[in-house]
């Protein structure tokens, strides 16, 4: 699915990730832990095209393609998902009209048919019952005036309409209480399939209660410093980030 | 469709003594001395130079040096009002007004409700035409619009042809808008006059378009003066879409008595050199205007707005919203004056001013300007001016939403805050497909 060797990346000149290897077969879970600028968001924002980040050296290969050679709306298309840790506010346009959109730009790069508006409404008002969101989501403008956690559900949401190959999901955890988290991860587990890989990157271990990873890495200092099976994340928990900052097997 | 400048002699407007007499109404005495008054102050004030504080920024010598002439008869026979732009399905009476003269051919009015009264300027000033229309004409034209600096105002006055005249007698509803459709098909100034009178507790709704066919130099001077009596609910919308190589200027005066509530939307997309300006006069007390407007320039469309809102009385309200996407290397001005007289006590008014600029060689010159007279209002003014959030763009890149589209959408979002407050949802749906162009 995804494959990134050696990957290295700056922002205005200062380095932040410093050689990366990270191998995500198709239908795997994988944690990406770390302590706060440890390069967590920088590699996420990397992965789907942010402009602010220089790539220096190192490849990620995307089913067979090269990554980082698209543009951001390319790798949509091509199947990859980002769950933004801040989703944007967009003022004037509903969620109707941008998933419409997006899905078709999605849809015409698969070579399917575009949805008309009634076609697509049918689709996305399964997809919402599956989801739990409210009615009058579809009418209300992209995220403006939502809480975090109907923010963060709206990008799983986004997820759930795509279909996408890869989901990278960036500190989706981030400001939300137990109740939307949970609310969240059991979005992600009905999107989960035996072809769909997730990408799951977190300061702390409890979203990975409710989403099971199959792999889990510590990134420390733009590297992975750690790789391990799910059980690396409790030990995390219990230890947190410092046995690593010293340079110490946990 | 002709689309080049026909051969004049000198400017129209330096010919006043040879072509006053075949204007409509000159038989009546009191034309006479309106426009012989007119022109004696266009003469008086002369064109506005950039000298002048209220036009600093827009340049009308290309204008005033051209030559253009007054058409002297109306060529409609091959015409297609769709192929301009209007959108022929929408429902309402209308008048058409081709290359500034009345078209009867493509004029349509149907049955109005008793009180409602929907014909021309040159109709009612004709020799034949209703004594009672005459009469309302002479009780209302010109006693409005016709401020002492206001040069193209005077010239319009001096040398008007035609226009809507609109009267809605008291307590009278028309729900079916009105349109005044002012098409453009050759190189020639026209100027367009139009007089709307709305009675006590009386509705109406009225929509001006301003078409022009692609590549004309037409000039448009055009004057509309609205008064809405007591209670009266006015809704009119203006939309200019001139041809990019056109010349527009207009003065929208409105006058509102006692709980009159005026709304007004200005959607300005074509011209090359555009000056808009809105009038609102709060002459009784609880009256309330919304004067909204969106002007769209690329290449070097130049669109200068001008609004002055006069609250000449206590406890009105007015809610001011103007909105301008600027692109290529297009100008805008946007000139928002307030004026809180004295005795215009719990006055309450609010303008914003919001500019989008989708390219480095757009400008914007932007200006709130309150005068407050009266010690306890409630006024407040903002402006913006910004390009398209990064962050948004990226964001619906993010989705698999192409770059340009990203940033249509978001342009189109901009826009159509203004748009969506239109309440006629025809005009509304007409301009969203526009505008999504």
């Amino acid at each position: 699915m995804l494959t990134i060797k050696n990957l290295h990346a700056s922002v205005d000149g200062r380095e932040i990730l410093r050689g990366i290897d990270l191998d995500i077969k198709p239908g795997e879970v994988h944690a990406i832990m770390g302590p706060n600028g440890s390069g967590k968001s920088t590699l996420a924002g990397v992965l789907a095209g942010r402009d602010a980040y220089d790539v220096t050296a190192g490849e990620a290969i995307f089913e067979g393609k090269d990554l980082l050679e698209m543009d951001a709306e390319e790798r949509a298309r091509e199947g990859l998902f980002l769950a933004f840790q801040y989703p944007v506010e967009i003022p004037g346009v509903t969620n109707n009209y941008f998933l419409r959109t997006s899905l078709n730009a999605v849809r015409k790069h698969r070579g399917e048919a575009e949805l008309d508006a009634a076609a697509f409404l049918k689709l996305v008002r399964l997809k919402m019952k599956i989801l739990h969101m409210p009615e009058d989501l579809l009418k209300r403008p992209v995220n403006e005036g939502f809480s975090g956690g109907e923010k963060k559900r709206n990008e799983i949401f986004q997820m759930a309409v795509l279909e996408p190959k890869l989901a990278i999901l960036d500190e989706t955890d981030s400001g939300l209480d137990i109740d939307a988290l949970k609310a969240v991860a059991d979005g992600v587990n009905a999107l989960r399939t035996k072809d769909r890989s997730v990408l799951v990157i977190t300061h702390y271990q409890r979203l990975l209660n409710h989403i099971v990873p199959d792999k889990v890495h510590v990134l420390y200092e733009g590297r992975i410093v750690k790789s391990g099976p799910k059980e690396l994340a409790l030990e995390l928990e219990s230890y947190g980030y410092d046995p690593i900052k010293a340079g110490l097997a946990v | 469709m002709p689309t080049t400048a026909p051969k004049t002699e000198a400017n129209f407007a330096q010919r006043f003594d040879e072509l006053a007499p075949q204007l409509a109404g000159w038989q009546m005495p009191w034309i006479e001395s309106l426009r012989r008054d007119a022109y004696a102050r266009l003469q008086k004030v002369g064109y506005p130079t950039a000298r002048a504080e209220d036009w600093r920024f827009t340049n009308v010598n290309p204008l005033i040096e051209k030559d253009f002439s007054l058409p002297t008869q109306v060529e409609d026979a091959t015409l297609d009002l769709a192929s301009l732009g209007f959108a022929d399905a929408i429902p309402g009476s209308r008048l058409v007004f081709v290359d500034g003269l009345a078209s009867p051919r493509l004029s349509k009015v149907g049955a109005t409700p008793k009180g409602v009264h929907v014909g021309t300027l040159s109709q009612a000033l004709a020799n034949d035409g209703s004594m009672d229309a005459a009469a309302l004409v002479q009780l209302h034209l010109g006693r409005y619009a016709d401020g002492e600096r206001l040069a193209f105002t005077a010239q319009n006055t001096a040398f008007f042809q035609d226009g809507g005249l609109i009267d809605v007698a008291d307590h009278a509803v028309i729900d079916e808008p009105i349109h005044l459709v002012f098409v453009n098909t050759a190189s020639v100034a026209t100027t367009p006059r139009n007089l709307v009178v709305v009675g006590k507790n009386a509705q109406v709704r009225i929509v001006e378009w301003h078409l022009g066919a692609a590549g004309l130099t037409n000039f448009a001077n055009a004057v509309t003066e609205v008064i809405a009596d007591e209670r009266s609910v006015v809704d009119h919308v203006k939309l200019q879409r001139e041809s990019s190589a056109a010349y527009h200027i207009a003065n929208t005066q409105v006058v509102l008595q006692a709980k009159a509530n005026f709304t007004t939307h200005y959607i300005g997309l074509g011209g090359s050199l555009v000056r808009n300006e809105v009038r609102v006069r709060f002459a009784g007390e609880h009256a309330e205007a919304t004067v909204n407007g969106l002007y769209v320039g690329e290449g070097k469309q130049h669109h200068d707005n001008h609004t002055v809102i006069d609250h000449a009385a206590p406890n009105c309200a007015s809610h001011e919203l103007y909105k301008g996407v600027l692109g290529g290397s297009s100008q805008g001005v946007f000139n928002g004056k307030i004026f809180v007289r004295k005795d215009a006590q719990k006055t309450d008014a609010k303008q914003t001013n919001k500019v989008l600029l989708l390219s480095e060689g757009a400008t914007i010159n932007t200006k709130p300007q309150l005068e407050i007279f009266a010690d306890d209002v409630k006024c407040t003014h903002g402006a913006t001016v910004g390009q398209l959030d990064e962050n948004q763009v990226y964001y619906l890149r993010s989705r698999g939403i192409g770059m340009e589209e990203a940033r249509r959408i978001l342009t189109f979002a901009f826009a159509n805050d203004v748009v969506s407050r239109i309440k006629l949802e025809p005009i509304r749906d007409e301009l969203e497909r526009l505008i999504v162009r």
